[in-house]
Parts: structure tokens; C-alpha cells; sequence
């Protein structure tokens, strides 16, 4: 993943936010990662994309992303300009899709229940840390395996695919 | 172990696999189609590789858009007809033959007992009713899984759900599959295995089946999946072209839940917008009009859904506040329904009838909502604007309830009209 540590403003969403909301299918008629942009958590607040700047993170509940396989919905909030999401869990395949293409996401029990909307939060992804500077308060996120992690180090998968083919070395036990 | 752990495990080389243990696998078979692929292909040209792994084993379905609505979704199928003949792939097929990927893959015999398969597309775990380990994954996956024809995963764990009793008339496996996710939520299941048994499943067709393993991403569940039987293999043989492998779950496999359900009581369930964990019985439903009914999908619009369909509309008209709307699922199940006289019957009853496509259910094309209305689907996801305006509703039921429903304008049994 790209930064290591990352600041910005939060914006808090709840449970089971679904890849129709995150970009709704009516505009998956395209694959430019720029568009879907434009559409980014149209379905929950059509106002969303004006009201964030570069670097804001999402706070959302459990089961973040459920719904289609769609990779367009992280996608469309990487490129919106959102810098990581935080939630009590994640829909398996927008986890994958998250880790494969980059954008960085936390999962995270207690944090989600205390940080809101408009507070400011500090993210050291390496370390696994997030501090909300509204609060003082500081909280753990879950650790992903070794192997996502590698996953992440090398860039997302298809560069984790292009070193393991050069080199044959990286083992997914 | 059980069935979906010894898939893995032969697959991954090994003798045993546990849950929660990373693993990378040979794949049997890949898919994408006109929404996910271009993505992938875009993935896939970016490293430099020259040639899919292998073309027999990559199949790109155009479904969603198609027949292209507009000039972008034209562009997108475009972008998997041109890469499908650049690598030779054998399972590309075009509008005019091809149908909603998740019924076509299995009528075609292209998915079978035992085999490994990952798709770009979230419903991909339908094939489970076939006693296959199947997966929905995201675009960079299938670009990974085109070059090297292995992908990682989680073993999951496994919650056997166990159905017993005698359905009442017009109950069917859609009412078993809604009933299921509104008991354990839409993340019921997070990263898990849900395998179905018991002795209702055992009388259930392959149609019937396919319907529930489709649903089973609806509890937030890796895969869905079902012992082969006699059914099974009846259904898989006439279509196989290539061997395949049956695999049953171990008498001592460890189960990280085991759910009991009597359904012989069971009524037609309803899921209410915007969550299909919002199950409720269809006597429950009973006061909401509707001002659109479609029949269709990859969970609903095979050819007993048809049939269903057809027994209830026969010699009636469906509501003049409804436009219905009957999709068949692919070009095969269109030609049977017009051999016994189902389309005359849906069109003399006042529907519609498309070709084959996703269309509606995503609220793509052919029968989109405008703000404020209200629709009943034979679909699998009532999400906020999976239908069209985000202000617009909609319910998940049966084939037998959209029939009836069709027919009296209102969420309704078929009880309701006599039948
Ligand atoms: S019919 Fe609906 S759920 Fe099935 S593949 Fe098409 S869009 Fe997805």
C-alpha cells in the first residue's frame, strides 16, 4: 500500500454498506476508474464526492462492501480520494479486491463504535494503529496473516504475481 | 473433513486442509463477463503476459449489458469478444447463444461435481448444486488466475444446515434459501461454507438447487454447496465432456455450526427492501401494491421457474397496474419454454418476454424503476437502487408469488387465487 501513515477527516457510514451503494450498477457501463469516481456512495449520500477532500477516510459497521464481486467499488473510493476504510468487518470479496488493488482497509472492533464523522484521524498502517487527534484516543486494528501482508508489501497482486513468477520464491503458507 | 475441504485440499495438492489455512489452488475453470472482464483483461495486458493459462478453462460470458443497452456497455462487450478471439478462447459465446452466466455454465456442463472454479462475479457460487467449490473473486483475481490458473484462498468453515419435512404446495427452494438468511443476516455466513442436507434438499431438483446455492453470497458465505446424488449425476451426465469427480463429506467432519430447520409448515417467504435478511412470510405482505413483477435472473429464471409461472398465469391476466416482466435465463430455457407453449401463455396473460440478460435485476436495462415504484423479483438482492431509483423498492420472492402477484397487483400466494 502506498503510505505508510495517513491523515484525514472521517466519514462515518453503518452496517452492511453494499457495492450498490458504494457505486450502484447503472453505472458500470464503464471501467474508468475517474467516472466511477464521480458516483462514489451516491446511493447513501449523493453529495458524498463534493464533501470530501484527498486523504479522508471512511468509518463504517460490519460487513462493509457485501453484495457483487464488482472491483469498481473500491476502486471508486480509492480513486474519490479516500485513503483507507475502516470497518468492523469486511464482505470477502471487496477485501480481496481492497488488498489486490491497493486501497488500504482496517478492520477494527472498538474504533468504529467511537470515531464519527468530522473527527481527524491518524492511520500508521504499518504498526496497525489508528488515533483519532479529535479524541486522544488510540486504538488497535486487526493484523492481517503474513501472506496478505506480502500481498500488500508488494504492491497488490498482480505485482506480488509478477515477483513470484521471476522469482518462485514467495510461499502462501 | 467436509466436501468443500477435500475439493480444496485436491486442488491445493494436499492430503488435509483446515480451515482458516491459507492455500493456493489449481483452478478448474474461470469466469468473467461484460461488467467484471474488461477490468480483468485490462489487468492482464498490463504485466506483458502474452497467452491465458489455458483457453479451455477461461470463459467470458457478456450477460449484464447485453444486448448492449448503449454505446459505453457496447464498448465493454466489445473489449471481451476482441481478447476472447486474440487468445482463442473456447468459451466465449455471443448474444443469440449465450444466457445469464450462472444458469448457462451449468446447463452447458461447463461446471462439475469436484471441480475448483472462481469467477468475477459474485453469484459465481451457484455451482455448488452441483457438489463443485466455486467462489465469486474480484477482477484482479481473475487477471492473476488467467496467467497462472492457480489462485489463493481461506479455507473456510463449514455451517451444515440441515431442512427437513414435506413442503407445502407452491414452497419452494427460493422460500428455503430466504428463510436461511433472514434467520443468520446477510453476514451469517462471512467466510464461511454453507452445506445444505437433509431430507428436503434430497427431493429438491438441480434447478431447485442451483437456486440456493446462488443465494448463499446473500448470507455473506464464500461458497454454497451440495452432496451429489442421484439427481446430481442424472443432471451432469447427459452434459459432461470431460471426467469429473464426486467428493462427500466425512461422517466425522467438523462443522462450525449446525442449523436445524422444519420447513413443513413453511409459507412462500418475502425479503422487504433493502436487505434480503428482511424475510418475512407472504401473509405478511400482503397489504403492498407493486407497479412492476419480474421473473428472471440467475436465481430464478430456469425453466421450472417458467413452469411455475406459467401454471399459475395460464387462463389469467396479469394486473392492470403491473408490468410483468419474464426473462428467460438463457437461449436453451427459451426454446424449451416456447416448445410447451409457456411464452404463448405469458404473452396472452400480458407480459413481457426478453431475451436472455441480466437486464433488470441490476437495474441495468429492460425494466428499470423510476423513483418511487415498487417491484417484486424472482432476483437475489433487494439492495437501496439494485432496480433503479434509489427511491424505488425492491421485494424478493419465489416464481409462484410473482406469478400470483402479478395477477392481483399485491405480494400474494397463489393460495390467494384459489390455486
Ligand atoms: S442475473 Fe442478476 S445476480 Fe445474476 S449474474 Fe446477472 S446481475 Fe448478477
Amino acid at each position: 500500500m502506498a503510505e505508510k501513515s495517513l491523515q484525514g477527516k472521517v466519514w462515518q457510514f453503518g452496517d452492511d454498506i453494499n457495492t450498490d451503494l458504494i457505486v450502484p450498477a447503472r453505472y458500470l457501463n464503464t471501467s474508468d476508474p475517474q467516472e466511477l469516481a464521480t458516483h462514489c456512495m451516491e446511493d447513501v449520500d449523493p453529495e458524498f464526492t463534493k464533501k470530501i477532500a484527498r486523504g479522508d477516510i471512511i468509518v463504517a459497521g460490519k460487513n462493509f462492501g457485501c453484495g457483487s464481486s464488482r472491483e469498481h467499488a473500491p476502486l471508486a473510493i480509492k480513486s474519490a480520494g479516500i485513503a483507507c476504510v475502516i470497518a468492523k468487518s469486511f464482505a470477502r470479496i471487496f477485501f480481496r479486491n481492497a488488498i489486490n488493488i491497493g486501497l488500504p482497509i482496517l478492520e477494527s472492533q472498538d474504533a468504529i463504535e467511537e470515531i464519527v464523522t468530522g473527527n481527524v484521524v491518524k492511520i500508521d498502517l504499518a504498526a496497525g494503529k489508528i488515533y483519532d487527534l479529535t479524541t486522544g484516543k488510540t486504538y488497535r486494528a486487526t493484523q492481517f496473516p503474513p501472506f496478505m501482508e506480502q500481498l500488500i508489501a508488494a504492491g497488490g497482486l498482480m505485482e506480488w504475481i509478477k515477483q513470484k513468477k521471476m522469482h518462485n520464491t514467495v510461499d502462501c503458507q | 473433513m467436509t466436501i468443500t475441504e477435500k475439493i480444496l485440499a485436491a486442488h491445493a495438492g494436499r492430503e488435509v486442509v483446515e480451515p482458516g489455512e491459507l492455500i493456493e489452488v489449481k483452478l478448474d475453470l474461470l469466469l468473467g463477463n461484460d461488467i467484471t472482464a474488461p477490468l480483468a483483461i485490462a489487468e492482464f495486458q498490463k504485466t506483458g503476459a502474452q497467452k491465458v493459462f489455458d483457453p479451455e478453462k477461461v470463459v467470458l460470458i457478456p450477460d449484464h449489458f447485453t444486448p448492449n443497452k448503449d454505446i459505453k456497455s457496447a464498448e465493454q462487450a466489445k473489449i471481451l469478444r476482441d481478447f476472447a478471439r486474440q487468445q482463442n478462447l473456447h468459451h466465449y459465446y455471443e448474444v443469440g447463444r449465450v444466457g445469464i452466466e450462472h444458469a448457462f455454465l451449468p446447463e452447458q456442463g461447463l461446471v462439475l461435481p469436484g471441480d475448483c472454479v472462481i469467477g468475477a462475479d459474485s453469484h459465481t457460487c451457484t455451482y455448488g448444486a452441483l457438489g463443485a467449490f466455486s467462489t465469486g473473486v474480484g477482477s484482479t483475481d481473475l487477471a492473476a488466475a488467467m496467467i497462472t490458473g492457480e489462485t489463493w484462498l481461506k479455507v473456510p468453515a463449514t455451517i451444515k444446515v440441515i431442512y427437513y419435512g414435506k413442503l407445502n404446495r407452491w414452497v419452494s427452494s427460493k422460500d428455503l434459501i430466504l428463510h436461511l438468511i433472514g434467520d443468520i443476516g446477510v453476514d451469517g455466513a462471512l467466510y464461511k461454507t454453507l452445506e445444505f442436507t437433509g431430507e428436503t434438499i434430497t427431493n429438491l431438483s438441480v434447478d431447485a438447487r442451483l437456486t440456493m446455492a446462488n443465494m448463499a453470497i446473500e448470507a455473506g458465505a464464500k461458497n454454497g454447496i451440495f452432496p451429489v446424488d442421484e439427481i446430481t449425476i442424472e443432471y451432469v451426465q447427459k452434459r459432461a465432456k470431460r471426467d469429473y469427480k464426486v467428493y462427500a463429506s466425512d461422517k466425522d467432519a467438523q462443522y462450525y455450526d449446525v442449523r436445524e430447520y422444519d420447513v413443513g409448515t413453511l409459507e412462500p417467504q418475502v425479503a422487504f427492501p433493502p436487505l434480503p435478511e428482511n424475510v418475512r412470510p407472504v401473509s405478511a405482505a400482503s397489504e403492498i401494491s407493486l407497479d412492476q413483477v419480474v421473473i428472471g435472473s440467475c436465481t430464478n429464471g430456469r425453466i421450472e421457474d417458467l413452469r411455475i409461472a406459467a401454471e399459475i398465469l395460464r387462463g389469467r391476466q396479469v394486473s392492470s397496474n403491473i408490468r410483468l416482466i419474464v426473462i428467460p435465463a438463457t437461449q436453451a430455457i427459451y426454446l424449451q419454454a416456447l416448445r410447451e407453449g409457456l411464452i404463448e401463455i405469458f404473452i396472452t396473460a400480458g407480459a413481457a418476454v426478453s431475451t436472455p440478460t441480466c437486464g433488470p435485476c441490476l437495474g441495468g436495462h429492460m425494466g428499470v424503476l423510476a423513483k418511487g415504484e415498487r417491484a417484486l423479483a424472482t432476483t437475489n438482492r433487494n439492495f437501496v437502487g439494485r432496480m433503479g431509483h434509489p427511491e424505488s423498492e425492491v421485494y424478493l420472492a419465489s416464481p409462484a408469488v410473482a406469478a400470483a402477484s402479478a395477477v392481483l397487483g399485491r405480494i400474494v400466494s397463489p393460495v390467494e387465487l384459489g390455486l
